[in-house]
């Protein structure tokens, strides 16, 4: 093992919200199975740039450090993923760090998800159960939709398919991939699918599912691998239905 | 509640795009496609659909009001996206862009052509072979012509794979990708149908 071996990482840096953005160069010492995480922790702990200069430590989020949570997203050499699962093994160096750039970043690499928040809260992403006394157990979910409703279960609202969908951005309201799959999460569910058509009135309005464009970006770039575009066309199929139940009405 | 504005806006634009749009551009190349078998042929087939009764109805509500509004909101559209090829360089996404690029391309064509001839016709003009052959014989306009049916060709033909997904019609992988082929095959038979149309006029 070499011991001059360093690290070098290119961040992208902003003070606060408003102010403007700018590059610092950091080279640290390497260590084995480092992940940017550890090598943001190194800044953290020794905040000295590429130039020796002393400067304020690299602000980012964090928190499972399992890929799990979906705090830590940030777009590394390009592309937008978790730095927890980034292995500076395997990145080309320099490391390459910058903010998501579909939200308002807070500081330097640390954005704000509220949107994709408040478009989970639209679309009534979640199953009521509270009542006035106990209502028992729900209906069963099938075997085999609970197999694919799982998957959908994996979303962690990391941002990174709306950070790769061209369709989300300051000139447009789109929701995003995210809170599309959810609606098919909830809808699949037995007790949940009571209340779908709120669900699916939440996709309909503005900003909603029909501002997807299909490039299909997000389910390439989905780190749990979930199956966005088929989510999407799903919640097409039953968005159009549910049009023409409203207007021509139905029972069902 | 009612389905948003944005949400009916998008279904029917989508809609309108291959029905009537789709349809027409298809029927229009078949017409054209008369031309292949001699002036006489194509003239004749220009006069049938030129003699159709009520045809300033079919004009307006097959033609120009879909037509209208399928292109003011696509501009709309079209602007609203951020592109990303260069970071994303997927099939898909790079299909997404394409058809934001054909659509500017359509209308640009599309605004020159029906000045060039249905304007020109309504001026007094009268549009047979001699009308097409006499644009076309210029080289410049010949390529114009090329690249804006070939543009709208794509784009009528990867708008009807996003109609499949935008309906709900093509919801798994698997039937999004048949669907690819399907309209690459319409791309390349409606390309050579309206290329070589082109073509029968010089």
């Amino acid at each position: 093992m070499s011991e001059e071996r360093t690290v070098t990482l290119k961040i992208k840096r902003q003070d606060g919200p408003e102010s403007a953005p700018y590059e610092e160069t950091f080279t640290i010492p390497y260590r084995q199975n480092m992940n940017v995480i550890s090598a943001l922790m190194e800044i953290r702990r020794n905040p000295v740039n590429a130039k020796g200069e002393k400067t304020s430590p690299v602000v980012w989020e964090m928190g499972c450090l399992e890929e799990v949570c979906g705090a830590c997203s940030m777009v590394i050499n390009g592309k937008p993923r978790q730095s927890c699962t980034a292995l500076v093994d395997k990145l080309e160096q320099p490391i390459r760090l910058e903010p998501m750039t579909t939200f308002p970043v807070v500081r330097d690499l640390a954005v704000d998800r509220s949107r994709m928040f408040d478009a989970l809260k639209k679309v009534k992403a979640w199953i009521p159960i509270d009542g006035t006394y106990d209502l028992g157990p729900g209906p069963r979910m099938p075997e085999n939709k609970r197999q694919w409703a799982y998957e959908l279960s994996k979303c962690m609202t990391c941002g990174v398919c709306l950070e790769a969908c061209p369709n989300v951005n300051s000139r447009s309201e789109f929701i995003g991939p995210a809170a599309v799959s959810q609606v098919r999460l909830f809808n699949a569910h037995p007790t949940g699918s009571m209340n779908k058509e709120e669900r699916l009135e939440g996709l309909m309005d503005e900003g909603g599912l029909a501002n997807c464009g299909n490039s299909q970006n997000c389910v390439q770039s989905c780190p749990k691998g979930i199956p966005l575009t088929t989510s999407i066309a799903a919640m097409n199929r039953a968005t159009s239905l549910q049009t023409f139940k409203n207007f021509f009405g139905s029972d069902h | 509640m009612a389905a948003s504005r944005d949400f009916v806006s998008r279904k029917l634009h989508s809609l309108l795009g291959v029905i009537p749009l789709g349809l027409y551009v298809t029927q229009h190349l078949t017409v054209n496609y008369f031309a292949t078998r001699g002036p006489e042929d194509f003239n004749a087939a220009a006069h049938f659909m030129e003699s159709l009764p009520y045809r300033y109805l079919l004009e307006i509500f097959v033609i120009f009001l879909p037509l209208l509004f399928h292109a003011i909101y696509g501009v709309f559209i079209a602007f609203q996206s951020k592109n990303n090829v260069s970071t994303y360089g997927y099939l898909r996404n790079w299909m997404f862009y394409l058809q934001r690029i054909s659509g500017v391309i359509v209308l640009i064509f599309v605004t020159w052509h029906v000045w060039q001839t249905r304007i020109q016709a309504a001026m007094g003009a009268e549009v047979n072979y001699q009308m097409m052959a006499d644009i076309l014989s210029n080289p410049g306009m010949m390529i114009f012509y090329i690249v804006g049916v070939v543009g709208t060709v794509f784009h009528f033909a990867n708008g009807l794979w996003s109609f499949f997904v935008s309906w709900g019609l093509t919801v798994t992988p698997k039937s999004q990708r048949a669907m690819t082929y399907v309209t690459m095959i319409i791309f390349l038979a409606l390309s050579f149908v309206g290329i070589r149309a082109l073509f029968a006029f010089v």
